[in-house]
C-alpha cells in the first residue's frame, strides 16, 4: 500500500545495504545473492528493512525456477537496479532462456523491476486484478521510491500484464522438466495475490500471503486473509519461500505465526468494537504486536485497517 | 446552509496551492489560518480555546485517508450556555473547512469525534462557537499525506453496494439524564474528486456526503455540513442526553442528491 512506502526512515543498515553501498562500481550489475533451496530453485532474501537507498528496494524474497528448457522469476525486485542484479545472478547460473516473469502482487518490492525483464522478453504473469492495481498505485509508488531509493529507481516503468489468473482458475507454465502451477486468490494480503506452486519439488512459492520474521501488512482484507489461509494450508506443498522471511521454511508450520497475529488482531478489535473503544483510543494503547520486526509504524497501520473493516460486521 | 457558495469555495482553495495567494492577500504573507478565518468568520475575534475544548488528533498518522480526531468539550451543553457549533478545519487541505457540527443544548455534550483525510502536515482547527456568537479554537499540527487522493480502497461496485448503510454504536447503558455517547458510521465512498478511477483512468467525480441531520424526537439534535475532508465512510459521535427513550431519526443527503433515513428507538429497554 501507499503507507508501506511512505513517511518511512530507514533505521537499519543490514548487511545487503553495506554490500551495495559499498560496490565501487555502481550503476554495473552485480550478480544478487542466490540461496539454492532445491535443485533449480533459487532465492534471494530480502533485507528486513525499510526502503533505504543502500537496499534499493530490495525488501522482499525473489525467487528463480531453472527448468530444462526454460526460467521463470517470481518477483522482479524493488528497483530496476535490483532487477538487473537477480537478472546477471541468473546468468551466471544458467543461460536458458528467460521465458516468465511472475508476479505475485502489486507492491513495489515486488514489482519495481520488472521492466528489466520485460526487456528480455520475459511474458509477464499476475492476478486478472494485478494490472488495474498497477495502473492506479504505480505513479504514487514510483514517486515515493525516488524519495526513498533514490536512482536505483531510474528505469522502472509501468509493464503490460501478458497472461493473467483468475480466481479458482489455475494455470500452468511448462518449463520443460517442471510445471508451475499459479493460483489467484481473493483478497487477503491484498486485492491480486498470486502463489506459485513448484509441483517438481513440491515448493509453495506464497508472495506476501505469508510473512515470517517481518510483520505482516493488511492492505486487502484481514477475515479475507485469515479464510485464504485456511485453503492455503491445505496446499500439499513440502515447503513454502515466503514474500519476506527465510528462504524457505517447512508447510505448513510457516503459516502458524502469522496466523497468530492476525487471529488475535481480530480478536482483539473486536471486542475492542463491541465495547465501544474508539480507534484512536486503541491505537493509544494498542494490543501487543508480538515479536514481529518492523512492528512500530506497520502494527498501528494494521490496527487501522481491521478497525474499519471489522467495525462493519 | 451557511455554506460557502461552491465556485467560491473552489477558489478559495485552489488559491492556497499557487504563489499568487500572497498577492490576493497582501498583508505580508498571510498564513492559510488567516485567509481561513477571513473567510469563514469574518471580523470576528476568534479567542483561545483552551478550557472551553480539547483537540484529540495524532501528531503522526498512520493512515493519512483515516485519521480519527476527537473534540472534547470542557464545559457542560446547557440551554442556557452552549456550544451551538464546531467547526472542523484543515488548513492545507484542498477543502479546508472538512465539516460543522451544528449541536443543540439537548445533546448535553458538545463533544464530537469524527475520522478525516489529510493531505499534508498541515494544523487541524477546531473551532467552537457557543450560543452568544463568541469562538473559541483550539489546534493540533498533523502529520500525514496524501490522504485526499489515495486511492479508494474498495472497488466502486462493492463502494456503491453499500451506499448509505448506517450503523449505529450505542452505549452499553443509555442513561437518561446523561449525556450519552453515540457513534454513527454511514457507508459512503466519499470520492474525494482527486481520485482516479482504477479501470477508465479517469478522474472519479466527486461524490461526498453534503448533509446529515440527526433528531431526537424529531427535533434537531445535531446537524453537520460535511465535505470531501471526511474519510470513506464517514464516522459521527456525537452526544445525546434524553430525559427518557425516544426515536434517533438520521437524515442524510449526498452532492449527488440522494437521500439516506434510518430510525432507531432507544432507551426501551432500560
Amino acid at each position: 500500500m501507499l503507507g508501506m512506502v511512505a513517511d518511512r526512515r530507514g533505521l537499519l543498515t543490514g548487511s545487503l545495504a553495506l554490500l551495495v553501498a559499498g560496490r565501487p562500481w555502481a550503476g554495473r550489475a552485480a550478480p544478487l545473492p542466490l540461496v539454492e533451496v532445491e535443485p533449480g530453485l533459487l532465492v534471494h532474501v530480502g533485507a528486513h528493512e525499510d526502503f533505504t537507498p543502500g537496499n534499493r528496494g530490495g525488501i522482499a524474497n525473489l525467487a528463480v525456477l531453472i527448468g530444462e528448457e526454460a526460467v521463470a522469476v517470481i518477483d522482479a525486485g524493488g528497483s530496476p537496479a535490483q532487477g538487473r542484479d537477480l537478472l546477471a545472478a541468473i546468468r551466471t547460473r544458467t543461460d536458458r532462456p528467460l521465458r516468465h516473469l511472475i508476479l505475485t502482487h502489486h507492491h513495489p518490492d515486488h514489482v519495481m523491476g520488472a521492466s528489466v525483464f520485460r526487456e528480455t522478453g520475459a511474458r509477464i504473469w499476475g492476478h486478472v486484478r494485478l494490472e488495474a492495481a498497477l495502473r492506479d498505485r504505480f505513479s504514487t509508488y514510483r514517486a515515493a521510491m525516488e524519495r526513498l531509493v533514490g536512482p536505483s529507481i531510474d528505469g522502472a516503468d509501468p509493464v503490460p500484464i501478458d497472461e493473467v489468473v483468475s480466481i479458482g482458475a489455475a494455470r500452468h507454465i511448462d518449463l520443460g522438466d517442471r510445471v508451475l502451477e499459479l493460483s489467484a486468490w481473493p483478497t487477503a494480503h491484498t486485492d491480486c495475490d498470486l502463489t506459485v506452486m513448484d509441483g517438481l519439488t513440491g515448493t509453495l512459492i506464497a508472495g506476501d500471503l505469508v510473512f515470517m520474521e517481518r510483520i505482516p501488512v493488511i492492505d486487502g482484507s484481514l477475515l479475507g486473509w485469515l479464510r485464504v489461509m485456511e485453503d492455503l494450508a491445505r496446499i500439499p506443498a513440502r515447503r513454502v519461500v515466503p514474500g519476506h522471511g527465510p528462504a524457505s521454511a517447512a508447510w505448513p508450520d510457516a503459516l502458524v505465526p502469522q496466523r497468530r497475529y492476525l487471529e488475535s488482531l481480530a480478536v482483539a478489535l473486536r471486542r475492542s468494537i463491541a465495547r465501544g473503544r474508539s480507534l484512536s483510543a486503541l491505537l493509544a494503547d494498542p494490543p501487543p504486536a508480538g515479536d514481529w520486526l518492523l512492528s512500530s509504524d506497520n502494527h498501528p497501520r494494521n490496527i487501522t485497517a481491521a478497525y474499519k473493516e471489522l467495525e462493519w460486521e | 446552509m451557511n455554506r460557502l457558495p461552491f465556485a467560491r469555495r473552489r477558489l478559495f482553495a485552489a488559491a492556497f496551492g499557487l504563489p499568487t495567494a500572497i498577492l490576493v492577500f497582501p498583508a505580508f504573507a498571510q498564513s492559510q489560518w488567516d485567509v481561513l478565518r477571513e473567510v469563514l468568520f469574518a471580523n470576528r475575534p476568534v479567542l483561545d480555546g483552551a478550557g472551553v475544548i480539547e483537540l484529540d488528533a495524532p501528531s503522526r498518522a498512520h493512515d493519512a485517508a483515516l485519521v480519527e480526531v476527537a473534540v472534547r468539550a470542557l464545559v457542560p451543553q446547557t440551554p442556557e450556555r452552549y456550544v451551538r457549533a464546531i467547526h472542523l478545519l484543515i488548513d492545507r487541505n484542498p477543502a479546508p473547512r472538512a465539516a460543522v457540527f451544528k449541536l443543540s443544548p439537548a445533546t448535553g455534550s458538545a463533544s464530537i469525534t469524527t475520522r478525516i483525510r489529510v493531505n499534508e502536515y498541515t494544523p487541524v482547527r477546531a473551532v467552537a462557537e457557543t450560543n452568544d456568537g463568541a469562538l473559541f479554537m483550539v489546534e493540533r499540527f498533523v502529520k500525514a499525506s496524501g490522504g485526499c487522493s489515495a486511492p479508494a480502497s474498495k472497488d466502486k461496485e462493492a463502494a456503491y453496494a453499500r451506499l448509505g448503510r448506517m450503523k449505529l454504536l450505542e452505549p452499553d447503558r443509555f442513561v437518561a439524564g446523561e449525556p450519552n455517547e453515540l457513534r454513527l458510521l454511514i457507508s459512503h465512498p466519499q470520492y474525494s474528486g482527486m481520485q482516479i478511477d482504477q479501470l477508465t483512468r479517469n478522474w472519479i467525480p466527486a461524490d461526498h456526503l453534503e448533509t446529515v441531520r440527526i433528531l431526537w424526537n424529531g427535533e434537531p439534535l445535531v446537524e453537520i455540513e460535511a465535505d470531501i475532508s471526511l474519510s470513506e465512510d464517514p464516522l459521527i459521535g456525537f452526544h445525546l442526553k434524553p430525559e427518557g427513550p425516544g426515536e434517533l431519526r438520521v437524515e442524510a443527503a449526498d452532492i449527488k442528491g440522494r437521500n439516506f433515513v434510518q430510525s432507531w428507538q432507544l432507551g426501551a429497554g432500560s
